[in-house]
């Protein structure tokens, strides 16, 4: 829970439902927009939405990621046959941004919007407030005409209709545009705080006579808010960042994770990786995470994991299943041992013995692959009845035949990594 | 945060600014948590604590005092409704704890920082939207009052004070030397890591002075820099712990006040999360803050800052107990500190349910209970869950079997026990037990009053038939006298039998209930000895009278006892189950439907006040009482 990224469509979709509220009736915003996904009939929208065959329009993928323009990935100015078939091309195929890739999955129609000026305006939290940035250039990386951008700090919980905005815009403002500049700030910051927003950058932003209209759009939400603003945000989506492309076992922890009170996380790495760690604990696995790459092993890390918030033994025995049998699908392509690190640190009030219970099942029923698959295992855990747990794991070493080593709070938490991975 | 001073209120035990909890604090702790109270006074303890820390707990829908150990003993803590009651009862509580959700986080805490006596909030909730913490902030920052958290453990003041359930449990408490001050503080963002930090610290150094998690949200109400100056200020830390994550700039104010000599003493310090550069995309780990935007977020860029600026960073985290101890070495070989002794804690006695679960101790148990459990994953009725119970249509005769016979009782049992209750469920409005409810009922009485007013009539006279008659046919079938002994027998001592006669009904005009019930048992039970004995009275009294006939309650009273030996029951059994009322638990339990009935329909009839009428009543008053001589 924190602050997490909208759509484009449902930050605009806001914006339009409640702009007389924030903005009165002096200036108005159309608020035409519409969101296609792999379910859309395309061919059925201009029947709800006429001006889709009335106006040019401006195509382009909504999946939380920016700079569409540079990567080729905005259509304007075309006909609705020719947005169509530009979507067509489009939906549900890998494409790479950046360094990530992930299908296209959202696009958002509007309006093309003929225009002269573009404007830039964001707003953003920080521990004092939240700064309104304002600039006369908007339309490029902000990050490239700093010099021109104005910042306003509105102290927490301060009335932004006491601030002279007028005053505190960029000089190069123009006279015409100074007064509808500075009510649509108040109004946006308004909109911004009484919705629960942590971030909105409108960039660029255009004024066609009486119209302003936000062409991109990027909003973050603090989504522990939501008992708070819940009626005004409607049934409001959260999607997943572009490129968290979910392989079958990850989505099973994930559903798991999402079904269950406890916190089941698996994120894979690099599945012919050597070392694959099963750790107790947010910051635990963190740091088992870290020091493996610390060490200088980030090549032969398998994956990231975490179980905690007491789940049931059913939980962990189901999550400690599927990594193993994830590592122990092949053999080492040089035939070097592989490395299961069971870690965690000193456990406020977790039975460390119960936990246990799971992962041992798991380890039994995988016997024979963790031996041809050559694992060894690295145990380290500390909290209430540690010492059954870590003598239920010796002992376990002893029955299967399998190497392991087991240490308890006395030896320092990461121990295990250097133990496991030192000089091999 | 520390800089201006607090106006001298009592000036003998002024606290020094830079000290925000320690052995003399005295808490309000918001919201009834027990285990973590007790886990607080359990520390005061073994801390040695002269008074208990928490002095008062606010919990909105309940008043009183709360029982809790101490040490051996057991004391009671007052418990109010309001923040404003404690305050006023324990004006020097300066420290709250607050254990509010994340709903109620914001309002509980503004209020606390608005009170006059309290100085110190610690936000446990995780969750609370961030422009109210915000908000927080600023009140804390106004007033120079202190927020640790939200979404955190909380933090401790070794041989002092204990914020809720920081540290986890005593054996892990103890062997972290926390019962007594060292000399090393630590301030982390993690709540969940600091159970590692006191294991590290107290294996490489004298110990922890005192510890803080500041929480995983974007905006800590205190940040490390806060903590960190105070612990500079502090002439008893010798030494700093810094466990940053990736995530937010606040650890690069820490590297500011290095650099600029506002920070002397050594620190230690390392930024968790240098694993996300391995990440594809951007992932979010636990904490709401910990997520890189830019480079200097990163724990990479961190941690190198922290280095340049001259604090002690290992190259994993894997040394940093290496860094510490290197550190705290350094200050013992040049003489700047001596280390502090380990001091040996008192004993705390084991909790009874610590105990019982390690085995080590027994009690006899007062209750014993054979027929249902309710503690596990599903409720059973005599080991039977209560899904296969609707799964395989158990139905109420399988129930009663369960829990009055603890049997798996078969079809013909089920079905007739089902019969009996349908049968008796009622007998219309004029009968005495339906009477009363009616009349209770309409005196304004509520259900369950109404419906026991009409149960307490059930005895010797009313409904006791369906007793009676078990109790006296197997009195004589199990002596083993014949019928005509028992005719002979009850006519001498002048007693009806029970079960037997009828107003109406008569050999010639029977009764079709008691026809099916015993067309139903002759079919169906493997024994009717009751049955067959008492139509073989029957016989005899009809034989006397035409209307003696084996009446409906004399019929369900034969048929149950031969269900009972049907279903495995020896005749002294079933002697025990009569005794013990059986017969009438079946009356009580069928007739209560019919007696609910007449009572919910009085009440929908909005029927008055019944008072019966002065004509049906002779009124035989004497003139004058008989006077006693």
């Amino acid at each position: 829970m924190a602050q997490r990224g909208i759509r484009e469509y449902n930050g605009k979709k806001m914006l339009a439902k409640y702009w007389t509220e924030y903005f009165g009736k002096s200036i108005s915003y159309p608020g035409k927009v519409v969101l296609v996904d792999p379910n859309t009939k395309l061919d059925d929208l201009p029947k709800k939405h006429k001006w889709l065959k009335e106006e040019k329009l401006v195509v382009k993928p909504d999946q939380l990621f920016g700079k569409r323009g540079k990567h080729g990935l905005i259509k304007a100015n075309a006909t609705f046959a020719e947005a169509k078939k530009w979507i067509k091309e489009r939906m549900n195929k890998d494409t790479k941004v950046g360094k990530i890739a992930d299908k296209l999955t959202h696009f958002i129609i509007e309006p093309f919007v003929p225009h002269k000026g573009e404007f830039y305006v964001a707003i953003k939290s920080n521990r004092d407030g939240d700064t309104i940035y304002f600039s006369n250039h908007g339309g490029v990386d902000i990050e490239s005409v700093w010099d021109t951008v104005a910042e306003i700090l509105v102290p927490v919980e301060e009335d932004v209709n006491k601030i002279n905005i007028e005053s505190k815009l960029p000089k190069d403002t123009s006279k015409e545009h100074k007064k509808m500049f500075a009510d649509f700030i108040k109004g946006l910051f308004n909109f911004y705080r009484e919705l629960g927003y942590a971030y909105l950058e409108i960039n660029p932003f255009v004024v066609t006579g009486k119209n302003l209209v936000p062409l991109d759009l990027v909003a973050r939400i603090d989504d522990t808010a939501h008992f708070e603003y819940s009626k005004k945000w409607g049934d409001l989506p959260f999607p997943a960042p572009f490129g968290r492309k979910l392989s079958k076992e990850e989505k099973y922890i994930k559903t798991m994770d999402e079904k269950s009170g406890a916190s089941l996380k698996l994120t894979i790495l690099n599945p012919k990786g050597r070392v694959w760690t099963m750790v107790a604990g947010g910051g635990g696995s963190v740091i088992y995470t870290d020091t493996i790459v610390d060490l200088g092993y980030r090549d032969e890390l398998a994956n990231y994991g975490e179980y905690s918030g007491n789940p049931t033994t059913d939980l962990t025995y189901e999550y400690a299943k599927t990594i193993l049998d994830l590592m122990t699908r092949e053999k080492d392509s040089k035939g070097r041992p592989k490395f299961l690190l069971v870690g965690g640190g000193i456990a406020n009030f977790t039975d460390v013995a119960k936990t246990f219970t799971g992962i041992t099942m798991a380890l039994r029923d995988y016997k024979k692959k963790l031996k041809d698959t050559n694992v060894k295992i690295y145990v380290r855990r500390g909290g209430p009845n540690y010492q059954e747990g870590l003598q239920i794991m010796k002992d376990l070493g002893n029955e299967l035949g399998i190497p392991i080593d087991v240490y308890g709070p006395e030896t320092h938490m990461t121990r295990i990594v250097d133990m496991a991975l030192g000089g091999k | 945060m520390t800089k201006t001073k607090k106006p001298k209120s009592k000036p003998k035990k002024q606290k020094k600014d830079y000290i925000i909890m320690d052995k003399n604090t005295k808490a309000i702790v918001f919201g009834f948590q027990q285990r973590a109270i007790q886990r607080m006074l359990d520390f005061d303890y073994i801390c040695r604590r002269e008074e208990p820390s928490v002095v008062v707990i606010v919990n909105p829908t309940r008043d009183g005092m709360h029982k809790c150990f101490w040490g051996t003993k057991e004391i009671l803590i007052p418990m109010v409704r309001t923040l404003n009651e404690a305050t006023k009862m324990h004006p020097e509580a300066d420290f709250m704890v607050n254990f509010a959700s994340f709903r109620s986080a914001y309002p509980t805490s503004k209020d606390a920082l608005l009170t006059k006596t309290i100085r110190s909030v610690a936000i446990i909730a995780e969750g609370v939207p961030e422009r109210r913490t915000k908000d927080l902030i600023k009140i804390a920052k106004e007033k120079n009052k202190w927020i640790i958290g939200p979404a955190t453990v909380g933090g401790i003041a070794a041989g002092g004070f204990r914020i809720g359930n920081t540290a986890g449990m005593l054996d892990n408490i103890v062997a972290s030397k926390l019962h007594r001050q060292g000399s090393v503080a630590y301030v982390s963002k993690s709540g969940g890591l600091s159970n590692e930090l006191n294991n590290i610290i107290a294996i490489n150094t004298d110990g922890v002075y005192e510890g803080v998690a500041i929480g995983g949200d974007r905006y800590p109400g205190s940040t490390f820099i806060d903590h960190m100056m105070r612990y500079e200020a502090n002439p008893d830390i010798i030494m700093m712990v810094l466990l940053g994550e990736v995530g937010g700039t606040d650890e690069y104010e820490v590297v500011e006040a290095i650099k600029k000599g506002r920070i002397k003493k050594p620190v230690v310090a390392w930024c968790i999360g240098t694993c996300s550069k391995v990440f594809p995309s951007e992932v979010q780990f636990g904490h709401a803050g910990a997520r890189a935007g830019a480079d200097c977020e990163t724990s990479d860029v961190k941690n190198k800052a922290l280095k340049d600026a001259g604090a002690y960073v290992p190259n994993s985290f894997d040394d940093f107990d290496i860094q510490i101890k290197k550190a705290y070495d350094k200050l013992v070989k040049s003489g700047k500190h001596k280390p502090i002794p380990d001091v040996k804690p008192p004993t705390i006695p084991l909790d009874y349910a610590v105990a019982l679960k390690q085995g080590v101790i027994r009690r006899p148990a007062n209750f014993i209970s054979t027929i249902s459990d309710d503690r596990g994953e599903e409720l059973r009725y005599c080991g039977v869950k209560i899904s296969k119970i609707f799964e395989e249509k158990w139905g109420l005769g399988g129930v009663i079997g369960l829990l009055w016979f603890k049997k798996n009782l078969p079809p013909w049992a089920r079905e007739f026990i089902e019969r009996v209750v349908l049968l008796t469920a009622d007998h219309g409005p004029a009968v005495s037990g339906a009477h009363n409810s009616i009349v209770a009922s309409r005196a304004g009485k509520d259900l369950i009053s109404s419906l026991v007013s009409g149960l307490l009539t059930i005895g010797p006279r009313f409904g006791g038939a369906v007793q009676g008659s078990a109790d006296h046919f197997i009195k004589y079938l199990y002596a083993g006298e014949e019928p005509s002994f028992m005719v002979k027998e009850m006519k001498i001592k002048n007693v009806n039998i029970q079960g037997i006669g009828h107003r109406i009904k008569s050999v010639t005009n029977p009764d079709v209930r008691v026809t099916i019930m015993v067309d139903f048992a002759k079919k169906n039970f493997p024994v009717t000895e009751t049955l067959d004995y008492a139509l073989e009275v029957q016989k005899l009294t009809t034989a006397k009278r035409n209307n003696l006939i084996l009446n409906v309650d004399g019929c369900i009273g034969v048929l149950c006892c031969d269900m009972l030996r049907g279903i495995g029951y020896t005749r002294d059994q079933v002697r025990e189950f009569v005794d013990l009322g059986i017969l009438n638990a079946f009356f009580v339990l069928g007739r209560s439907i019919g007696f609910m009935g007449h009572i919910m329909d009085q009440k929908r009839l909005k029927s008055r006040l019944y008072r019966h009428p002065w004509d049906d009543i002779e009124y035989m008053m004497p003139d004058k009482p008989e006077k006693v001589k």
